[in-house]
């Protein structure tokens, strides 16, 4: 294994990292607003690449043109999942973990369910976008470009929603909000409003990681489970609740993920970064970034 | 006779903040012994730390002719340390006597025994019939009561209440009052932290006030209400809450 | 008081009696092979969601990684019997206890992570399980193992004429489950669990020893639930990883008790029987096409019970009701 090699791996692990917690941030964002894990978060990312490989194959819009509609899709359709679901799950009474653990798995299987109804089992890909399938030199180091690109997106997602949280009146009614849900109707902010939007803004942002996934993964309904647990594992690794935490917990779920695979044979790829998980949350039981 | 609790030189600090220092207190036998002082004097901390959820910094803590320093809170309930929560933590899932249970079982191995003794100390506490009732379906002054007796029921040699008389109406804190002498005859050492002096000050036999984490003043509770340097603490206090 | 308490219990033990009677006697009118094994399946989850239970209902600790024990069993006893020819019996006794030790040897630090970070630690320890062993070839890797088939027999707990003897031994595990949660509940580690759970800070000041009640209820869990893998094991005599260590496996055994009543005694058996009849009658009758209505189906039942009975469906039953609000 020579450096290159290995500087290679590394490089495109980072990549990927970024991209992870784009997937991941969401999910970090609704949790830190109302302490609720969204077990359909996988499948949002789903329904992200089913509506990019559609409008690319119908209306032939590169995914690259396709990514803030598909975004903003899902951002509707997060805030009507708040709505219709989740508002219910965190009112109850009795066992409210266990309801939104629950109504959202379940939500999820519905959403898998359709997928097979609408779109069948079958795996589809996107053949010939803008980015698909080609690399950029940089230094002596090939880096595909979906990945490149999705890597930019992801650093500007992040920078965009530093700056929406801290900026704006709604990022800042979204901070109180999670600081204390009752004080904050004292003074006039419909929570239910609040939530709805942050859920729809953590819909769209893994909308946003679907349609650049779409590019170079291949879509079918059952492709959300398979990035949900990464994207649980990132948010837990960072700290739940901290969105620098799902940004960092990204980056190096991407660079042990690549460690791994130039270490173990390709199969057990996964183990590192659910070893690297364990090893941290044993040493800091909140993560790296969460509040101890 | 030796005193059943003792603090020797206690100290303890959170991240460079000293919250107690150098405090020394002894509770004897059969005593009722009340702990005062203005907020952020260190009464929590104390208490805690008597408790067993926190380990001094420095100092010791000698419970019954043994030193309970480094001993964790279940351990020092068995050895007959029995305490409330200022906040209630009531098991809200868990029925008044099932709460109840839960403490009688620290002395009675036989179920049969621990549920005789759970409800032996909610007719005591005046809860005889809400035992079935959830726990969630009471009403804050019978939550504290439950406090009281799922403590009680631990058989502990000394009770520690935090604030358990803030907060209720005169009527209640009446019933209160007279529950806290009840225990004391039973033979139950009691040490209680209070924020207003005007409740506990007629109970105690002995009172002890905090300030600014340390032991200001302690003795006979119509002494102590006269002390200039209490007096100034107290409307030293005041003042910053008024402001 | 107290004499009420005591013919509730035993009220509770009659009723699950004539329920478990009611159950032996089924076969005896339901000759339908594809009925049997659905009735097998029902009893399993209801074994295996008691055993959950235990853990994540009463002592509130939400494993969402059993399938590891699960696995542990159902491999176990499998491996014992085609590489050293031990009898399945022995091999199910193995199961349980090395499932018992790892799950406290996991809970050591495992116990320590509160809430979501503890629940994610086990689903994934039970991954790390999973491609181990897809990729330990001893055991056959991904391609799993084929038990083969000698004659039908006790002493193998082999039957391939009929299923009858697995839906007896089925009853049997589900009936077992049930009475240790029956007299764990009204004994010292189910006080203490359910203090655990609400408040363990408040247990702890009550004497309650917070990390051994935990260690506790994650061995009898663990063991309960190896038991059930090792019975699964002879009864499908194929396994592989991803079937019985997969994690919607985690989740399909904990939702029973989830929409009958988490940590109650009855929740689970209700939840089973409800929930397991429906998932096989949906998958054959509408799933059959491959389009995903039985999950369209399964799932908004799953959506709509814990939204709209969030404490299970066993406070609809009066009988159990007493049990509940007790």
């Amino acid at each position: 294994m020579t450096a290159e090699t290995i500087i290679q791996s590394l490089a495109s692990g980072l990549l990927m990292g970024l991209l992870y917690g784009l997937i991941a941030v969401g999910l970090a964002l609704i949790f830190g607003l109302m302490d609720v894990v969204n077990f359909a978060h996988g499948e949002f990312l789903m329904i992200a690449m089913y509506a990019t490989f559609f409008l690319f194959a119908y209306v032939s819009i590169d995914p690259l043109l396709a990514a803030p509609l598909v975004a903003a899709g899902l951002f509707v359709f997060g805030a009507l999942v708040y709505l219709f679901v989740v508002r219910f799950a965190v009112r109850a009474k009795a066992n409210a973990g266990m309801v939104q653990i629950f109504s959202t798995f379940g939500l999820a299987i519905v959403m898998r369910g359709l997928a097979q109804f609408f779109f069948t089992p079958d795996y589809r890909s996107i053949a010939h976008s803008w980015l698909g399938g080609k690399t950029i030199s940089v230094a002596g180091i090939f880096l595909p470009e979906p990945q490149l690109v999705g890597a930019l997106v992801a650093i500007a997602a992040f920078i965009g929603l530093y700056f929406f949280i801290h900026r704006t009146d709604f990022g800042r009614a979204l901070e109180a909000t999670r600081e204390d849900a009752g004080a904050v109707a004292l003074v006039g902010i419909d929570k239910n409003r609040v939530f709805a939007l942050g859920w729809g803004l953590g819909a769209g942002l893994v909308g946003l990681a679907g349609a650049i996934m779409a590019v170079f993964f291949y879509i079918y309904p059952d492709v959300g489970a398979s990035f949900a647990l990464i994207a649980y594992v990132t948010v837990a690794l960072g700290g739940f609740g901290s969105v620098f935490g799902a940004f960092a917990g990204g980056i190096i779920v991407g660079l042990v993920e690549a460690t791994t695979a130039m270490i173990l044979p390709p199969s057990l790829k996964s183990v590192g970064v659910y070893a690297v998980y364990l090893l941290v949350v044993f040493i800091r039981p909140r993560g790296l970034f969460g509040s101890m | 006779m030796t005193a059943l609790l003792e603090t020797r030189g206690i100290t303890q600090r959170f991240s460079g903040l000293v919250a107690n220092s150098n405090v020394s207190i002894s509770v004897g036998r059969g005593e009722i012994v009340g702990l005062i002082g203005p907020n952020g004097a260190g009464k929590s901390t104390l208490f805690n730390l008597i408790a067993g959820v926190y380990t001094p910094s420095e100092g010791s803590i000698w419970f019954d002719g043994e030193d309970v320093t480094r001993l964790r809170p279940a351990a020092r309930c068995q050895r007959g340390i029995g305490r409330t929560f200022q906040v209630v933590k009531s098991f809200e899932s868990m029925s008044v006597i099932d709460n109840v249970i839960v403490g009688a079982l620290v002395q009675n191995t036989v179920m049969r025994e621990a549920r005789r003794k759970a409800h032996e100390v909610l007719e005591f506490t005046g809860l005889g019939a809400r035992a079935a009732v959830p726990a969630s379906d009471l009403v804050p002054a019978e939550k504290r009561r439950l406090e009281v007796a799922r403590a009680l029921a631990t058989e502990p040699k000394l009770l520690l209440l935090d604030e358990v008389l803030t907060g209720l109406t005169p009527t209640e804190a009446q019933t209160g009052v007279e529950l806290v002498r009840r225990v004391r005859d039973t033979g139950i050492t009691v040490l209680m932290v209070e924020h207003v002096m005007e409740i506990v000050m007629p109970l105690v036999d002995r009172a002890i006030v905090l300030d600014l984490g340390k032991v200001l003043v302690e003795g006979k509770p119509t002494e102590v209400v006269r002390d200039p340097k209490v007096i100034t603490a107290y409307l030293g206090d005041r003042h910053a809450v008024g402001s | 008081m107290d004499k009420d308490f005591t013919s509730r219990r035993r009220r509770e033990l009659i009723i699950a009696a004539f329920f478990a009677a009611l159950a032996a006697t089924v076969p005896l009118f339901v000759k339908d092979v594809y009925i049997q094994n659905i009735m097998v399946l029902t009893l399993m989850y209801a074994a295996l969601s008691q055993a959950w239970n235990i853990l994540s209902g009463y002592c509130g600790q939400i494993s969402l990684g059993h399938a590891l024990y699960f696995g542990l069993g159902a491999y176990t006893t499998a491996l014992l019997f085609t590489k050293f020819g031990v009898l399945p019996w022995f091999g199910m006794l193995a199961g349980g206890v090395i499932s018992a030790v790892i799950a406290m040897a996991l809970g050591y630090p495992c116990f320590r992570l509160g809430g979501h970070y503890f629940s994610i630690a086990t689903i994934v320890i039970a991954e790390i399980a999973l491609v181990l062993f897809q990729n330990w070839d001893w055991a056959g890797a991904a391609l799993g193992i084929d038990i083969p088939i000698h004659r039908d027999s006790w002493l193998t707990f082999q039957f391939t004429r009929s299923k009858l003897p697995y839906f007896y031994f089925a009853l049997v595990l589900a009936c077992i489950a049930w009475l240790v949660t029956w007299w764990l509940e009204d004994s010292k580690w189910g006080y203490w669990w359910r203090a655990v759970k609400d408040n363990p800070s408040a247990a702890e000041s009550l004497g309650v020893d917070v990390f051994n009640s935990k260690m506790g209820a994650a061995a009898v869990s663990a063991f309960l639930t190896a038991i059930g893998g090792s019975f699964y094991a002879q009864f499908v005599s194929y396994i592989d990883p991803e079937s019985v260590m997969g994690f919607q496996f985690s989740l399909l055994m904990a939702l029973p008790a989830v929409l009958g009543g988490i940590g109650t005694l009855w929740g689970p058996v209700l939840g089973a029987v409800i929930l397991i009849p429906l998932t096989e009658l949906t998958r054959s009758y509408i799933g059959g096409s491959g389009r995903g209505v039985d999950l369209i189906v399964y799932g908004l039942m799953i959506v709509l019970i814990s939204l709209a009975r969030p404490q299970g469906l066993v406070g609809l039953f009066s009988v159990s009701k007493k049990a509940v609000s007790r």
